[in-house]
């Protein structure tokens, strides 16, 4: 049961964007259209669910001293892997990421979770709470790549949906609109926990 | 109980008992309610609105219409949805939606004002606590939004059309400001003084007539809601920083008249600065303010990459505020540093 349960934690109840804000940059940074949301979300779930493991393998002789340079190690040898597979076969979206690939290395929920989950618990636990906070993670660039999108450019995923009458509405996919956009959804989450109670 | 006690309560009783009232500071207490000022700033704005009218016909009270049913309606909205009181009677949310109207082309699509007004309230008000809480003016919020989303659209001038003229056409034209931006000195050659201080020019909706927003500023200096240090302090950095400028190059530079009486700086230096909630509250900060304002102005204007830079140099110092404020708090009497 507790595998399920740090299964499911990532994607709702702990959120790695809407409930824990963490690595805001990169996800303010690329949400300027649906599909970058979902490349940088795989991306980063890859390296999550690797490193955590790895982590998890090693938490007994990982010195305590030095494990924050341990767990960086670990985690850049999966970004490197990501990094060059995504310039090998998705030439165009590594192209779109840009330097927010090789700064997965230094995503806070990469190190948050090795720190606080992958360092104390079992190879398998570990995985799954990489998994769910991987999806939790997509999620929201999806979510919020995609009304970005919708709004800035009338399309998600590059289908056009709201015709060609529409004005774009520039704010949406510049750096500002970023902000409002993540700010006004995580007012709404806190809004949807409350009357959940959760 | 010893005597002493017994004496202070027989004290503190007959305090109660007679007319004094006990109660924590502010003391000073006033007439004035939030929506006397509000009703009065929408009745100081009413010459440079009618001077819009005048010069650039319905379509321009169409916008301002629009700009005020869509805050106001906005505003009763987001409080509904929020579970707040209802506050829209105070005639906060009418000031900001004509204050926004006012700054908005007269070419502009009507959907943009009612975005824009909801944008003002929503983002630029609610968000922060509603009145009173928000640090930056609303309404700049709005117009500022809207240019960044729709630059083309909220760029699209016209010369005055004029209320009664026989004329249908509107011929398009750049601002001023906007033809000095891109062909320099030679452009504004012809610009006569008195048509900027009239209004007879192209532009903003509420920012063309000069005369016409003094005099409602000057309304509202007699009626004691705003003084003179944020608008007389902007305008004279505005003046002395493009005359500086003028004189050293004359060939290059507008000279400061134009300066002045060009753009949105009338308007944003009497009614956007002086905003009551996203000012400083001693005339020492309200110097430093307005001075700020003026010298981020002029700058934009001269070496930036916008023709006007009113609206950003106001929303910049409002963020400054609580800072000016902090610097600028008066000593507590007697108290030593």
């Amino acid at each position: 049961m507790t595998i399920i349960r740090d299964l499911t934690n990532g994607i709702w109840k702990e959120n790695p964007i809407f409930r824990l804000v963490l690595g805001i940059c990169s996800v303010l940074a690329v949400t300027s259209q649906a599909k970058n949301g979902i490349g940088m979300g795989l991306a980063a779930t890859f390296v999550l669910v690797c490193s955590n493991m790895v982590i998890a393998a090693m938490r007994n002789i990982i010195p305590a001293k030095v494990r924050i340079a341990c767990f960086i190690v670990i985690i850049a040898t999966f970004v490197t892997v990501v990094d060059l597979i995504m310039e090998a076969y998705f030439f165009e979206l590594h192209k779109a990421l840009g330097i927010f690939i090789p700064l997965i290395v230094v995503n806070c929920i990469i190190l948050g979770r090795a720190e606080a989950f992958a360092s104390k618990r079992p190879i398998l636990n570990s995985m799954m709470d990489g998994i769910g906070m991987g999806i939790g993670y997509t999620l929201a660039l999806l979510v919020l790549g995609s009304i970005r999108e919708l709004l800035g450019n009338g399309s998600v995923f590059g289908v056009v949906l709201l015709g060609p009458r529409y004005v774009p509405f520039l704010l949406a996919i510049l750096p500002p609109g970023a902000f409002i956009a993540l700010g006004l959804l995580l007012g709404l989450m806190n809004k949807i926990n409350t009357k959940l109670a959760l | 109980m010893s005597q002493e006690n017994v004496a202070i309560r027989e004290n503190i009783q007959d305090l109660l008992d007679s007319r004094v009232v006990v109660s924590v500071s502010p003391h000073i207490r006033n007439e004035v309610t939030i929506s006397a000022i509000m009703y009065c700033v929408l009745l100081a704005l009413l010459p440079a609105s009618l001077a819009g009218v005048y010069f650039f016909g319905f379509p321009a009270l169409k916008i301002m219409l629009l700009g005020i049913i869509g805050a106001v309606a906005a505003e009763a909205i987001i409080q509904t949805l929020l579970g707040q009181k209802i506050s829209v009677r105070d005639g906060s949310a009418a000031v900001t939606g004509l204050l926004l109207a006012l700054t908005l082309p007269p070419t502009i699509p009507w959907y943009m004002v009612l975005v824009g007004s909801a944008i003002a309230i929503i983002l630029g008000k609610s968000i922060y606590g509603g009145l009173g809480n928000n640090p930056f003016n609303p309404a700049l919020i709005g117009r500022v939004v809207l240019l960044i989303s729709w630059p083309v659209q909220l760029t699209r001038w016209q010369n005055p059309t004029y209320l009664f003229s026989k004329s249908i056409d509107a011929v398009t034209a750049a601002t001023p400001l906007a033809i000095l931006k891109n062909e320099g000195l030679a452009g504004i050659a012809d610009v006569r003084l008195l048509d900027l201080l009239l209004g007879n020019r192209s532009g903003c909706i509420g920012e063309i007539a000069v005369l016409a927003i003094l005099l409602g500023f000057g309304f509202l200096l007699w009626k004691g809601y705003v003084t003179w240090h944020i608008p007389v302090s902007c305008i004279v950095t505005v003046f002395l920083v493009s005359g500086i400028f003028w004189l050293i190059n004359p060939n290059q530079y507008a000279n400061p008249l134009f300066h002045l009486l060009s753009g949105g700086l009338m308007l944003g230096a009497c009614f956007m600065a002086t905003d009551m909630v996203t000012s400083p509250m001693t005339s020492k900060g309200m110097i430093i303010f307005g001075m700020g304002i003026g010298l981020i102005t002029i700058i934009i204007r001269l070496f930036g990459g916008y023709p006007e830079g009113v609206s950003f140099a106001i929303l910049l110092m409002n963020a400054g505020c609580p800072l000016i404020d902090k610097y600028t708090k008066p000593k507590a009497f007697g108290r030593v540093p």
